[in-house]
């Protein structure tokens, strides 16, 4: 067999049933084999489209996303999508293609050293030099995406790798004895971890994209109701846990609720799962959660004890140490008291808005939960309109928020939405997103359209770069320096690209679109034209204590 | 405070380039390091020096380096016995009446004059950190016009 032959045999092994991408020189023997392999490629307009694309695919299934491209450019467009994917744990799989191997090192046309460039943004990376090892790469390549905390993996094919021939051979199993990642929590961490949690008063349970990557969520639910102890997200956990649920806290954090912030600053003790402290939840770091006492329970021991100091580290998969734990709690805490200072705090910090004559983005967002109950699949841009999905829509299954958390990438929800939809086709998948965001990968609205791809985009459109704006306005004196942004007629847009168009501007509108962007078997546009300076609330500024919190009514 | 570290490492093209690339990309600094191919050819050991300011910074080095796919052991000879020892070369100021002189410094260290011409000498010693320490202090005093080090090699008891 051929590099290409055997590069496309052993991705269908690894049970690869969509490749996003785009053709290029240096992948053309992989392109001849793909023009009838039975594996789906989907053409994007964009390579970093066809990245977040299979990041989408990847969050929605929790299968492997794959994403292919030229070499040079082409990999080069791919290293924001790989980097998204790496910053929120995702498993990717990236194949580019290379220049020949006597040409590398040469300048050769198209020629980039992608394993250089992406070694900071991927879990590991291969550089192909010789096609006999091309199986065992493909195989090592998937198990490290998928296995330990998850990550993006990229392999680098020269093209003559791609028309060399050798006999292929499947490796049965992968072995490395340099990654064996744990999975099980130490018996003696987990016995004390069960006495702390006993003798605790006001306990927390805070969890992250962890607890979504180990599918721990109906343990973890559980073990909060086993404890009854209430439950705080992160960005990245929002799905491990039902909005609805009386236990439930919110999202935490610089945009979190007033009570998920107050009730962490107070906690005597956190019991934090698959999350990781990062700056946009602690806050001033110094300042946070005094009176706590921290079990972390995490896959990757980096992550522990990285930010704050952990009294209680756990090393294990989510789901495997929730349950230990929920073999050797025997004794409960008793957080009847806590409780109750909670739902005060619910009661006097509530998530509000102010209404208004204009439209509010908030609006919009009750409407999409009204309408799908929480069935639906949301991806989200970066910004306010991302903060806005994650606070007004009430998730209560993993993996239906989509949203680029740790790098923040403007630009990724769309193309996430389509890899959601290509994923998961009989769910109703949204793109929420900003003005400004969409612009960023706009183009893939042909995707949409020539693969029969029918997302719906809905843009909260202010007119704005509007959380650049809103720091702007609290932190530079109103100085809106380019945040001003214009468009095109988005209606029209969408209709030039073969899809359906609607404009939005006032309250009552609203529902009546909704209703027919979800009837129409098509890619849809709404565009929402909101309250421009509208501002996301409860806000805490970036360097403060997390319940230092402005804005809004509380 | 400096620390000691011993890594097995997969013989690869660019593994060097990931440690290297993690220590700058995390704002780590290294003080010295050494590589070599090991008795199997298939693994590399690595003595790195490394600068941490405390205690969390030196774990978060060594978790780091423990996540990269192509590290098999970290070692930290921070609390472990271990052997250490450094290779100088360096040039001093010659004249021949300091001959003698120059030469009973390798009484005590473990070393020698290797070469000299006109008002230049080339010694060559091996020692611990502190032997190499003092063993400069002494050359000091003859000045030293140049120095290379071959970074510290450790290996544990």
């Amino acid at each position: 067999m051929t590099g290409a032959q055997i590069l496309l045999e052993c991705l269908k092994r690894e049970g690869v049933e969509v490749i996003f991408g785009y053709p290029g020189g240096a992948v053309l023997p992989i392109f001849d084999k793909l023009y009838d392999f039975p594996i789906r490629f989907i053409l994007t307009r964009h390579e970093q489209a066809a990245a977040h694309a299979a990041d989408g695919y990847a969050r929605a299934t929790g299968k492997v996303g794959v994403c292919m491209s030229t070499s040079g450019p082409g990999a080069t467009n791919l290293t924001t999508g790989i980097a998204t994917a790496y910053m929120d744990s995702i498993p990717l799989v990236a194949i580019s293609g290379q220049v020949k191997t006597f040409l590398i090192g040469n300048d050769a046309f198209q020629e980039a050293d992608v394993t250089g460039i992406t070694r900071p943004i991927t879990k590991h990376n291969f550089l192909v030099k010789d096609v006999k090892e091309l199986a065992r790469i493909v195989r090592e390549a998937f198990y490290i995406a998928s296995t330990g905390r998850p990550g993006p993996v990229l392999i680098d094919i020269p093209s003559d790798i791609q028309i060399a021939e050798t006999e292929f051979v499947w490796p049965q199993e992968v072995k490395l004895r340099s990654y064996n990642p744990t999975y099980s929590g130490h018996p003696g961490q987990i016995k004390k971890a069960a006495k702390t949690i006993a003798e605790a008063k006001r306990p927390i349970l805070y969890v992250g994209g962890g607890v979504i990557a180990s599918g721990a969520h109906n343990e973890l639910r559980e073990l909060a109701e086993k404890i009854n102890t209430p439950v705080t997200w992160t960005l990245m956990g929002i799905g491990t846990f039902p909005a609805t649920h009386q236990l439930s806290l919110g999202m935490l954090g610089m945009h979190g609720t007033a009570y998920a912030n107050h009730a962490i600053m107070e906690s005597d003790l956190i019991i934090a799962i698959g999350a990781r402290f990062d700056d946009r939840v602690t806050g001033r770091i110094d300042a946070f959660a005094p009176y706590a006492k921290v079990i972390h329970i995490d896959i990757d021991p980096s992550s522990i004890s990285k930010n704050i100091r952990v009294h209680i580290p756990i090393v294990g998969d989510a789901k495997n140490v929730i349950t230990q734990l929920l073999k050797e709690i025997k004794k409960v805490p008793d957080t009847k008291e806590w409780l109750k200072t909670i739902e005060n705090w619910k009661k006097k910090y509530p998530l509000q808005y102010k209404g208004s004559t204009k439209l509010k983005p908030q609006y919009v967002i009750e409407q999409l939960y009204e309408l799908t109950k929480a069935e639906a699949i949301i991806a989200t841009e970066v910004g306010q309109n991302q903060m806005w999905a994650a606070q007004w829509y009430k998730y209560d299954k993993p993996r239906t928020f989509i949203s680029s958390g740790g790098l923040g990438t403007m630009g990724f929800g769309f193309p996430a939405a389509i890899g959601a939809k290509v994923g998961c086709p009989q769910k109703l998948v949204f793109d929420v997103a900003g003005d400004g965001s969409i612009q960023m990968n706009i183009q893939e609205l042909a995707t949409c359209t020539a693969n029969k791809i029918p997302v719906k985009i809905l843009i909260l459109n202010n007119g704005y770069l509007g959380m650049v704006r809103q720091w702007q306005e609290l932190f530079y004196k109103r100085r809106y320096s380019y945040v001003a942004i214009t468009g095109p007629d988005f209606v029209k847009l969408a209709e030039s690209y073969g899809a359906v168009g609607m404009l939005v501007t006032k309250k009552e509108q609203v529902r009546p679109a909704l209703e027919k962007a979800i009837e129409i078997d098509n890619t849809v546009i709404i565009d929402f034209h909101i309250e421009e300076e509208e501002n996301v609330f409860p806000m805490v500024p970036a360097g403060e204590a997390i319940n230092k919190i402005i804005g809004g009514l509380a | 405070m400096r620390h000691t570290l011993s890594l097995l490492v997969e013989n690869r093209f660019g593994v060097l380039a990931r440690i290297a690339g993690l220590f700058s990309a995390r704002g780590y600094n290294i003080a010295s390091l050494a590589v070599s191919e090991t008795l199997d050819p298939t693994i590399s050991y690595m003595t790195i020096v490394v600068e941490a300011k405390d205690e969390k910074v030196l774990e978060q080095i060594k978790k780091q380096l423990n996540k990269l796919i192509d590290v098999i052991t970290v070692t930290d000879f921070t609390k472990k016995e271990h052997l250490n020892r450094e290779l100088i070369l360096a040039k001093v100021n010659y004249s021949p009446k300091d001959k003698a002189k120059l030469e009973s410094i390798f009484n005590k260290y473990v070393g020698k004059l290797v070469y000299h011409k006109e008002d230049t000498a080339i010694v060559e010693a091996v020692g611990d950190d502190n032997q190499i320490k003092s063993l400069l202090e002494e050359l000091g005093k003859f000045g030293i016009k140049e120095l290379v080090r071959s970074g510290k090699l450790a290996i544990g008891y």
